[in-house]
């Protein structure tokens, strides 16, 4: 006998504005904060729920059922779920997948994330479309019978998205490898900002062998991995207005010529590095739907998103900077926001690019994938070059980096959309 | 990149008529085709030989070409028109086919016009099997393990390879046509044997058996800088074996993991770009092994199909209007997504809801016929319905398809576990109606393991049914009905009749109760972006949750009722009524609402009407749609009469709630139906009517019958289609046909009528605003009245009736619509006999034959019926040029071409258990599925164009071969002798032939099928049946006689079918086939548009205003 929808005990959403949803427990019972985002997604949800970047996000799926295929050992994209809260509609009775080894609520009762179920999520979805994402609590067991005011203080009060620093909450302690898979062929370390477990699956796939770095390490800690070919800068949570530590080190590493490849919060940081100005967009793009066309080649990929925060960049022209000339390369086409950036030499050379999307999808499509490439031929190039300098006369090291600050002129965070 | 300069002019191929396979998804597809490409100032040029579709409507080309869809026709008008370009991915397997044979001909490379969308490379990569196979392989997945073979023994040793089960595939046809599962020899033997015949290019695909696997389907978009996008993915329920287009299926796949559904995605968009379909849409099927997720893809279509109309309307992605945009130059980025106007057509559709498609079949129509699901699809049509989560939208689709029997229920008591278990033995063969069998097993305690070992359907859904046996548990069993339980058991879309069984109160009581407790729908938005962006255009569906997202309105509205799933009787025909209102009244001023559940119609794209709600077609969820339109802006009106059967039947219900019904109310609509009060208006009106009765009980049936003599036409009352109707000579037939019908329809009478033999049959459309009558068309049947009005051939304007005849029918049908109170449309069926002209039926709504009309007089009746539904009267429609300003359909001048419209039948897709081919008689019950059109300067040319359109027409050398019953056999002495004189060879059996001889014919005997060797004077060894099936007949003329000889008529009939050799069986259509074989023979075969005939016909007298 299953259990129908009428015997779960009645939980309650509060947005910061005031607004309430009445629904029913879902997940872990008590109370739980955080922003609300809603996720377009129809698949992938065990992907999303481990994406680090969801730290501190209450997640509203707007697909109709989740929980259909369960939970299984391998899909996970970190260690544990990081979503604070998660919202759905119909959550699934009974998982039905043959390589299901548990259901999602048990995973989220387990991991105690606090969900609710049963009410409008296309109501709540359209509400936050047009009012702009917010702080919003989930509230079962005990808690949902605290008076609506008390609820609605206990949102009001959480810690707003803009101006938080989380990367270092979500990011690895220790260096860790992961080994390039057959022939190695490079090194890269990738700073891990919240890094996805397939974004350095997809570099060792490509003979990169991985050395995943903690988001503190600095410049002269990354420089010195044996047989540094490039640097990568991963996806993250929170605002990357506050990531000055991190941008300094991108900075450090362009400086030195060092090829750079970045991912979501990872190019956030280059659009800093390079001197442009990040925002809030009003609600973000999250989901696996999303098209973007590729500038260098006039093609539309459709691609996965999770950003709530995007670069303030020229569309219409390239932007003299000290490390080079940068462009956007990558474009929504949904609402023209910057999804990529490149940075090129004086002579027209790749030196660095980045994307604000999810080329190593999971969850989503993989016809960004071809960015891996996209790295793997700077890495390639930048040895060429690299062999060819110092059959000519011994390197002289990193140059320096005295232009630093000059090009500066609107690290405007929080600038509106 | 921007459009194409190059392609100024474009030939779009439709798929003519709607047969199983190939319905009206095509003429949704080809009209949004046609209208994209005249937006771009593309000139078009059309050919489809199917009236009742809105594509052929004069304005949707330049000029329209109702002919048929066969390569010699198709190159005349290529010749004609000189199209810079050919575009065949929009009319079907039918389109493609004719498109191949065009390129194999030379046709198209001789006027430099290259197929646009797919090239021929990438058709027969993506059509032939084992290229097909190369391509999957090149994209590094997996087909099933198969051998193509071309003989029959090529077929055993493939099999004896492959062990049985094995899966019997013949190439190049469509719908599946001749695809199943053979278990042994002797039915590897037929079925191949029948798919090398069916194939044109005699070739048969055997294959590994998959049974039982889970299926998908995406649908895919390519450009041609080679975007690609996913619009949807589709999971079947019923799992593999069963033809995706007779499987219940679920739109978001809603049981695949990321990775799962991403690979399958990969492979997709590898297999467009491998088979290299330039541009446009294509549909890709998989079947993944639900025990480690296996996949192998079965097959592609390199064009628009059946399951991209429904992705089209399960997503708001318009996949046929892209594709056409694609065509001609157009990337996906360049193409703005209609629904939210800001952003770009290249994104993929991401659902908040879930979408059921449940498909309709019509085996009532074929009781001979095996039931059983196979890969031959066998549906007549679909519901499709909308939901917030699967239960709602499961059980809203199977009330959409409009049967009592078709919903989930609870009655009677509950199944013991005995009778659980028999029924999942019974579940575990697929069948229609499989999926209530299932929920009545687990109602008796079957588990969701055993029901899933039973029938292979994937747990997750039978856990949704099980869900939904609890909820109904719950209802049953609560004190009262609370509001808490009220909106449960409506989350999971129960209707008010199914909790009105559960609590044992009528269902108005139910309702009064939920509205006195507030609850009741709000309204969500096919929005394509699941709420990502505004939809700018109000496409609605029903759901309990709690925002509602009607949008006010300030002009007023008029709700159109839609037809609901296609089904025989009751198809394209009334959509075509139902959109013509729609446009009409948009242009009159009015916001037009359309309710409708049928994903393949023209009126369920968004862009037809000013709003559209995807809903059921019953009384609860009308009332609903009214009720939040009602609170949106003022309504004039509900229009009933255009849907056909399906929203007439709720006319008197919807008024009775307060509902305003526009038009002909609905107590004339039952002066209609009701025989005593016709009876009543045809004795004012003194207009003579068959003799008939109306009896309840077999007992007064035979009363009847004695009164007013055999044989008699009797039927149930309130049909359409004519259900259930049979002519029946004796006492015996006519008490069993009593105690089947009134078992059928306990609430509905059997009418008994006077069978008149040999009588003309007259069909006549007619606008009557209250004073003044229009006469769309007067259509002289070709077969004898006794064979339903859909299923026979006729003529418009009437072949032989005089003048003073058409004066009759005209006054008899004024008086009539005078009478019965009509306000719009109406049809009548009249009966000419010994002078005298019988009113057999009138029906005061849209008939079947309003398109066919409109299409051979070149007047929208239509357009003017809504006009004056809502108080236009007819003769400001004539002063404003929607009539002509005088004159009508019956006074159509002696110049006028020839119109006639065919009947297209689907015996050949039907076998019965054990097999053999079913029967292929006409009768009074109506069993075609579609129609076609020729249309000429004569008779003969006309009809012989309507035969090369419906069945490949007629020959013009060769053997006949007669066998007719005896009172058939006067009649045929004329036309027999004619074909003789034609240079024909006549073939017949002893009885057939001794009458020829006698009367100077010569003709050879055949040997009977029952006849042993040696028992005729036969010279060939070899039976009828041998010569028909060896190709040695050219046409078959079989009139059905006594019962005796019943066993060899149908064995002829069905060898006739199966060698598709023409096949007449009655003896008018036979003097019409000689008429037409003469003209045809006489002159070649000329092609005309609608626009050029209406030109010359200046019906309108546009040339003189």
């Amino acid at each position: 006998m299953t259990s129908t929808l009428q015997t779960r005990e009645p939980a309650v959403l509060v947005l910061e504005d005031g607004r309430t949803f009445s629904g029913r427990a879902y997940g872990h019972r008590g109370e739980t904060v955080g922003e609300a985002v809603f996720c377009t997604a129809m698949t992938g949800y065990q992907e999303t729920l481990t994406d680090p970047s969801y730290h501190r996000q209450v997640v509203i799926m707007t697909a109709p059922h989740v929980g259909n295929t369960g939970w299984n050992d391998e899909d996970d994209e970190s260690s544990r779920i990081w979503v604070s809260g998660y919202v759905v509609r119909d959550p699934a009775l009974r998982p039905s997948n043959w390589r299901s080894q548990r259901t999602l609520e048990d995973e989220l009762d387990a991991q105690g994330v606090v969900g609710i179920c049963d009410i409008d999520t296309r109501a709540l979805t359209r509400h936050l479309r047009e009012r702009g994402a917010m702080r919003v609590g989930i509230f079962s067991g005990e808690a949902a019978g605290m008076p609506a005011a008390h609820l609605l203080e206990r949102v009001t009060s959480a810690p707003l998205m803009k101006g938080a620093a989380l990367a270092q909450e979500v990011s690895t302690d220790e260096t860790y490898v992961v080994p390039a898979v057959g022939e190695k062929r490079f090194t890269v370390a990738a700073v891990d900002l919240g890094i996805k477990a397939m974004t350095p699956q997809q570099m060792a796939q490509r003979g990169i062998e991985v050395h995943v770095v903690p988001a503190t390490a600095t410049f002269e800690e990354i420089s010195s991995i044996e047989g540094l070919d490039g640097v990568f800068f991963s996806n993250g949570p929170g605002d990357p207005g506050t990531a000055d530590a991190e941008v300094e080190v991108l900075r450090a590493t362009l400086a030195a010529g060092i090829p750079f490849f970045g991912i979501c919060f990872g190019n956030q940081l280059l659009g800093r590095a390079l001197g442009f100005g990040t925002y809030k967009l009003k609600y973000g793009h999250r989901g696996i739907n999303q098209p973007v066309m590729d500038r260098t080649t006039g093609k539309v990929e459709v691609t996965a998103h999770n950003h709530g925060f995007a670069v303030d960049a020229p569309l219409d022209r390239e932007t003299e900077t000290e490390f080079g000339s940068a462009r956007v390369s990558h474009v929504c086409l949904n609402d023209d926001v910057v999804e990529g950036l490149e940075l090129r030499s004086a002579t027209g050379e790749l030196k660095a690019f980045s994307v604000q999307y999810h080329p190593e999808a999971a969850a989503g499509p993989h016809d960004a994938a071809y960015l891996f490439d996209r790295f793997v031929d700077l890495l390639t190039e930048r040895r060429g070059q690299r062999e060819d300098t110092s059959e000519e006369r011994a390197r002289p090291g990193a140059p320096t980096s005295a232009t630093e600050g000059t090009a500066n002129p609107k690290t405007t965070e929080g600038a509106s959309a | 990149m921007p459009k194409r300069d190059d392609i100024k002019s474009v030939l779009v191929i439709g798929s003519g008529p709607i047969v199983i396979g190939q319905a009206c998804e095509f003429d949704y597809s080809g009209t949004q085709a046609c209208r994209v490409l005249r937006e771009e100032g593309v000139r078009v040029i059309l050919v489809n030989s199917n009236p009742a579709t809105i594509m052929t409507d004069p304005e949707f080309a330049d000029a329209t070409y109702i002919e048929p869809i066969t390569p010699e026709v198709v190159e005349k008008i290529i010749e004609k028109e000189r199209p810079d370009a050919v575009l065949a991915t929009l009319g079907g397997q039918t389109a493609l086919n004719c498109a191949i044979a065009l390129h194999d001909a030379g046709v198209l490379e001789k006027y430099d016009c290259p197929l646009i969308g797919a090239n021929v490379e990438a058709i027969q990569l993506g059509e032939d099997r084992q290229l097909f196979k190369g391509v999957v392989e090149r994209c590094g997945a997996e087909s099933a393990r198969s051998v193509i073979c071309h003989t029959m023994d090529e077929v055993l040793a493939g099999a004896a390879e492959l062990g049985y089960p094995v899966v019997v595939r013949p190439s190049f046809t469509m719908g599946g046509l001749g695809s199943g599962f053979a278990h042994d020899e002797a039915e590897l033997r037929r079925m191949a044997g029948a798919g090398l015949q069916a194939s044109p290019t005699t070739e048969v695909l055997l294959e590994e058996s998959i049974l039982g696997w889970k299926e998908y389907e995406l649908e895919v978009m390519r450009d041609n800088v080679d975007n690609v996008v996913v619009v949807c993915s589709i999971e079947n329920l019923d799992p593999m074996g069963v033809h995706t287009g007779d499987s219940i299926t679920v739109a978001p796949a809603l049981t695949l993991t990321d990775r799962e559904y991403q690979r399958l995605r990969d492979v997709g968009i590898a297999i467009i770009r491998e088979v290299g379909v330039d541009t446009g849409g294509c549909n890709i099927q998989f079947a993944i092994n639900p025990r480690d997720g296996r996949i192998i893809v079965i097959e592609m279509n390199p064009r628009v199909s059946r399951s991209s109309a429904l992705a089209s309307k399960a997503t708001g992605f318009p996949i046929a209007k892209i594709a056409a945009k694609m065509a001609i130059g157009y990337t996906l980025d360049e193409v703005p997504n209609d629904i939210t106007q800001e952003t770009p057509a290249s994104f993929e559709p991401s659902l908040d809801y879930v979408v059921v498609k449940v498909p309709r079949f019509a085996f009532e129509k074929f009781p001979a016929a095996d039931d059983t699901l196979t890969t031959t699809m066998k549906s007549v049509g679909e519901a499709m319905s909308i939901g917030r989560n699967f239960t709602e939208a499961m059980q809203k689709a199977l009330r959409s398809i409009e049967r009592k029997e078709s919903s989930f229920h609870w009655r009677g008591e509950t199944p013991s576990r005995e009778e659980a278990l028999e029924l999942l033995r019974i579940a575990s063969r697929p069948t229609d109606g499989r999926i209530i069998t299932v929920q009545q097993a687990m109602r008796g305690g079957a588990t969701v393991e055993e029901t899933h070992a039973a029938t292979g359907i994937d747990p997750w859904f039978l856990d949704q049914i099980e869900l939904i046996n609890d909820v109904a548990r719950e209802v049953g069993d609560a004190p009262e009905l609370s509001p808490d339980l009220l909106r449960l058991a409506k989350r999971h879309g129960f209707s008010d009749v199914q909790l009105s069984e559960l609590r044992g109160m009528p269902e108005s009581v139910v309702r009064g109760v939920r509205h006195a407790l507030g609850v009741r729908p709000v309204f969500k938005t096919v929005d394509t972006c699941a709420a990502e962006f505004a939809a700018r255009t109000p496409y609605h569906y029903s759901s309990y949750d709690e925002e509602t997202e009607v949008a006010p309105r300030e002009r007023e509205a008029v709700i159109i009722l839609g037809s609901g799933p296609n089904r025989i009787g009751q198809g394209v025909e009334f959509d075509y009524s139902c959109v013509h209102a729609s446009f009409a009244l948009r242009d009159a001023g009015y916001d037009t609402i359309m309710v409708n559940c049928n994903p393949e119609t023209v009126s369920t794209d968004y862009d037809t009407s000013s709003r559209l709600y995807f809903e059921p077609l019953t009384l609860e969820d009308v009332l609903e749609v009214f009720h939040a339109e009602k609170q949106a802006g003022p309504i004039a009106g509900v229009i009933v009469q255009l849907g056909g059967q399906t929203p007439l039947g709720l006319a008197r219900a919807l008024k009775d709630a307060g509902v305003p019904i526009v038009g002909t109310s609905p107590e004339a609509i039952d002066l209609a139906e009701d025989r005593g009060a016709f009876g009543r208006v045809l004795a004012e009106a003194k207009l003579p009517a068959p003799k008939h009765g109306t009896a309840y009980s077999a007992a007064e049936a035979l009363a009847v019958a004695q009164d007013i003599g055999y044989p008699v036409l009797v039927r149930p009352s309130y049909v359409l289609g004519g259900r259930g109707m049979e002519i029946v000579y004796d006492d015996d037939t006519l008490v069993t046909y009593v105690e089947r019908a009134t078992n059928a329809s306990p609430e509905h009478p059997v009418l008994v009528d006077r069978f008149l033999d040999d009588a003309i049959e007259i069909d006549v459309d007619v606008l009557y605003d209250g004073t003044e009558m229009y006469l769309g068309g007067v259509m002289e049947h070709i077969e004898e009245a006794g064979i339903h009005s859909g299923d026979s051939a006729c003529a418009l304007p009437p072949a032989t009736l005089g003048n003073a005849e058409i004066e009759l029918v005209r006054e008899s049908a004024r008086k009539l619509a005078e009478g019965i109170g009509v306000v719009g449309l109406m049809n009548v069926q009249f009966a000419l006999a010994q002078d005298i002209l019988y009113v057999l039926e009138a029906n005061p709504r849209a008939s079947r034959t309003v398109p066919f009309v409109a299409k051979a007089t070149g007047v929208a009746l239509a357009n003017a019926a809504s006009r004056i539904m809502l108080g236009a009267t007819i003769a400001e429609l004539r002063a404003e040029g929607v009539l002509p300003p005088t004159g009508d359909g019956g006074t159509l001048p002696p110049d006028a071409p020839i119109s006639v419209k065919e009947a297209v039948l689907p015996f050949h897709r039907f076998r019965t258990a054990d097999g053999t081919m079913v029967d292929s008689l006409l009768g009074p019950e109506m069993r075609s599925t579609g129609e076609v059109m020729g249309i000429d300067s004569t008779f003969g040319r006309a009809f012989g164009k309507s035969q090369l359109a419906a069945y490949g027409g007629l020959p013009s050398t060769g053997t006949v071969f007669v066998s007719v019953a005896n009172r058939d056999k006067r009649a045929m002495l004329f036309p027999v002798s004619r074909l003789v004189d034609l240079g024909f060879d006549v073939v017949a059996t002893s009885g057939t032939a001794d009458v020829l001889r006698r009367n100077g014919i010569p003709a050879q005997v055949v040997r009977k099928i029952t006849e042993r060797e040696g028992d005729a004077e036969a010279t060939d060894a070899r039976s009828i049946g041998e010569l028909i099936l060896d190709g040695e007949i050219a046409m078959v003329i079989n009139t059905p006689t006594g019962q005796s000889a019943r066993a060899d008529g149908y064995a002829i009939r069905a060898a006739a079918n199966t060698a598709d050799v023409p096949l007449i069986t009655t003896v008018q259509e036979f003097a019409a086939a000689v008429q037409a074989i003469e003209a045809l023979r006489r002159g070649d075969l000329t092609v005309t548009s609608l626009q050029d005939h209406a030109r010359a016909l200046d019906l309108l007298q546009v040339g003189s205003r």
